[in-house]
C-alpha cells in the first residue's frame, strides 16, 4: 500500500474541497459580490452622475472596491477551518504547508477574484469607463486579484485566532495593498489616453510572481503562530 | 544544563547590560538634539529663499530618516527573534514599535507645518509625506497585532513576521508611490537642494540626525528594560526588585 | 547668532507659527513618550509586587485553613 499522497494529488484534494464546500455554502461567493456592486453603486449617488467626472474616478472607485471586497471575503478564509480543528490537520500533514496553503489561496481566488473580474465590465459600464480601458481593467484585475489574496492572506493567517480580527485586518493589510491600487490604476488610465501600459501591467505580474512565491511562506508560518 | 542555564541567565544579563548603556545614549542624545536644535535655530544663517521657515527641516529630516531606521532595527529584531528563537530580540522589537510610531508621526506633523508657508498647504500628495504615512500606518498594524494577542511569546511572533512582510514590501511600496507621485503632480516642488546646503545648515542638521538616533536608542532601552521586566515576571530576580520598588 | 533680539528669534522672520508648532509638537511628543516609558517600568514592578503579596496572602490562607481543620 502506497502511504504517502504526491503533491499533486494533495493541491488538488484540498482545491477541491474547498471549491465544494463554498459551493454548498453559496452566501460566501456572493456577499462579497454583492459588497463590491453595492460600493460601486454608492459612488455616483456620493459624487454626482456627471459623466465626465464618472469616467475620470471609475478606476479608482472599482480598484478600491475590488480592494474592499477582497479584504471582506478573506476574512472567511480561514476561520471554518481554523474553528473545527482541520487547519491543525492540514498543519501536521506530510506534505509541505506553503503548498496547501497556496491550494486554499487558489480556491478562494476562484471563488471570489474570478468572479469580481466577470463583474466589473457591467460595473464599468455604469460608470462611464473610456472605451479604450477595458482591456487594461479586465488585465489589471485578472493580475492583481490574485496579489490581493496572496498578501491579504497573511494578513488573515495572522488574525485568525483573534476573536475581533476584522477591524485589525484591514490595518494590517491594506497598506500591502497599496502599489497593487496604483500600478492597477494608472495601467486603466493611461489605456484611457491611449498610452502604452504594457509597463504597469509588467509590474503587476513581477508582483503577483514575487507573491506566489514568497507569500506561502509567510502564510504558513503566521498559522503556525496562530494555532499554537 | 547549559541550555537551561542560558536561557535562565539571558533576561537578567540583557537587562543588566541596557542600564549600563542607557546613561551613556542618553546623555549623547540630550547633548546632542541641545547642541544641534539650538544651532539650527539661533546659528544657522537664514535661508535665502525660505527665510527662516526651513528651520523645522533640523527636527523633520532627523525624524523621517530615523523612522525608516527604526524600522529597520524592529524587522532585524524580530528577524532574529523569529528564526533563532532568541526572546530578548522579540522583546526589543516590541519596544521599538511604539518610539518609531511617534517618530514617523513626528516626521509627518513637521512635514505638513513645513508643507503651509513653502506650498500653502498643510498636506500635498507628494511622495516621501505618501510613504511616511503608509510607514505609519505599517507601524500601528504592528503595534495592535501585538497589542491583541493574549499571550505575548505569540504576540511577537505574529507581529515579527508582519514586520518582516513590512520590510519586503517597503522598497515596493516606496518606488510606486514616487513613480505615482511623479505621475500625478508637477515636480516643481523641491524643498532643498542637498548641494546648495551650506556647512552652517549641515552641522546642525547631522549633529541632529546623530542625536535623534542616541535618543530613539535610550528610550529604545527603557522600554526595553520594562519589557524583559513585564515578560519575567515569576523570575526571582525579578521579584526582588519588584519588592524593592513597593518598598520606596 | 542668527537673529538681533529675542523677539526676533521668537518671530522667526514671520514664520514663528509654524516653526514653533514643529518644535513645541516634537518635543512634546517626546517627552510624553520619554516619561511613559519610565513610568511604565515603575507600573510593571508594582503589579509584579502586588502579585507576589497576593500568592502570598493566599498562601497564607490556605496554611490557615488546614490548621483550623486539624
Amino acid at each position: 500500500m502506497k502511504r504517502g499522497i504526491s503533491y499533486t494529488t494533495a493541491f488538488m484534494t484540498l482545491l477541491q474541497r474547498d471549491l465544494r464546500i463554498a459551493i454548498r455554502h453559496r452566501g460566501d461567493i456572493f456577499n462579497p459580490l454583492l459588497f463590491f456592486i453595492l460600493v460601486v453603486t454608492l459612488f455616483p449617488l456620493g459624487i454626482g452622475p456627471e459623466p465626465q467626472v464618472l469616467t475620470r474616478v471609475a478606476p479608482g472607485i472599482i480598484w478600491v472596491a475590488a480592494l474592499l471586497a477582497s479584504m471582506l471575503s478573506l476574512e472567511r478564509l480561514f476561520k471554518a477551518d481554523y474553528n473545527d480543528g482541520s487547519l491543525e490537520q492540514m498543519l501536521l500533514s506530510p506534505q509541505p504547508l506553503a503548498l496547501m496553503v497556496l491550494a486554499k489561496v487558489l480556491a478562494h481566488w476562484i471563488l471570489t477574484g474570478v468572479p469580481l473580474i466577470l463583474v466589473a465590465p457591467l460595473l464599468a459600464v455604469l460608470l462611464h469607463l473610456e472605451d479604450n480601458s477595458y482591456g487594461a481593467l479586465m488585465s489589471t484585475l485578472a493580475l492583481g486579484t490574485p496579489i490581493l489574496s496572496l498578501l491579504g492572506a497573511i494578513g488573515v493567517a495572522l488574525t485568525v485566532g483573534l476573536r475581533k480580527g476584522g477591524v485589525l485586518l484591514s490595518l494590517l493589510i491594506l497598506p500591502l495593498y497599496i502599489p497593487v491600487l496604483i500600478f492597477a490604476t494608472s495601467a486603466i488610465d493611461a489605456a484611457g489616453l491611449n498610452m502604452a501600459y504594457d509597463g504597469q501591467l509588467a509590474i503587476l505580474a513581477a508582483m503577483l510572481v514575487g507573491s506566489l512565491i514568497l507569500a506561502p511562506f509567510a502564510i504558513g508560518a503566521s498559522l503556525r503562530v496562530s494555532t499554537n | 544544563m547549559w541550555k537551561w542555564l542560558h536561557s535562565y541567565a539571558d533576561p537578567e544579563r540583557a537587562y543588566k547590560l541596557s542600564g549600563t548603556l542607557l546613561p551613556w545614549f542618553s546623555t549623547l542624545a540630550i547633548l546632542l538634539v541641545g547642541t544641534g536644535s539650538i544651532w539650527g535655530l539661533l546659528f544657522a544663517p537664514t535661508d535665502y529663499q525660505q527665510g527662516d521657515s526651513y528651520r523645522i527641516i533640523f527636527i523633520h529630516v532627523p525624524a523621517a530618516s530615523m523612522s525608516m531606521a527604526a524600522y529597520m532595527g524592529m524587522a532585524i529584531a524580530s528577524f532574529i527573534g523569529l528564526v533563532w528563537q532568541i526572546k530578548s530580540a522579540d522583546w526589543a522589537a516590541a519596544a521599538i514599535a511604539p518610539i518609531g510610531a511617534v517618530i514617523t508621526f513626528i516626521a509627518l506633523l513637521t512635514g505638513a507645518a513645513w508643507g503651509k508657508p513653502m506650498w500653502g498647504t498643510w498636506w500635498v500628495w507628494d511622495a516621501r509625506l505618501t510613504s511616511e504615512l503608509v510607514l505609519l500606518f505599517l507601524y500601528l498594524g504592528v503595534i495592535s497585532l501585538y497589542a491583541s494577542f493574549e499571550d505575548k511569546v505569540l504576540a511577537a511572533r505574529a507581529s515579527g513576521i508582519l514586520a518582516i512582510v513590512g520590510v519586503i514590501n517597503i522598497p515596493i511600496i516606496k518606488y510606486s508611490v514616487d513613480w505615482w507621485s511623479s505621475l500625478h503632480q508637477p515636480s516643481t516642488i523641491r524643498i532643498t537642494e542637498k548641494s546648495t546646503m551650506s556647512t552652517d545648515m549641515l552641522y546642525p542638521l547631522l549633529i541632529n540626525i546623530f542625536g535623534f538616533g542616541m535618543m530613539i536608542g535610550a528610550i529604545t532601552l527603557i522600554r526595553y528594560r520594562t519589557e524583559i521586566l513585564a515578560r519575567n515576571g515569576m523570575r526571582p530576580w525579578v521579584r526582588d526588585l519588584a519588592t524593592a520598588e513597593e518598598a520606596k | 547668532m542668527q537673529f538681533d533680539s529675542f523677539k526676533d528669534f521668537l518671530d522667526m522672520g514671520g514664520y514663528a507659527f509654524y516653526v514653533w508648532l514643529s518644535y513645541g509638537v516634537t518635543f512634546g511628543c517626546l517627552a510624553t513618550l520619554i516619561t511613559l516609558s519610565i513610568r511604565q517600568k515603575r507600573k510593571v514592578l508594582i503589579e509584579i509586587a502586588k502579585k507576589i503579596t497576593r500568592e502570598q496572602r493566599l498562601k497564607e490562607t490556605r496554611g490557615n485553613n488546614r490548621e483550623s481543620k486539624t
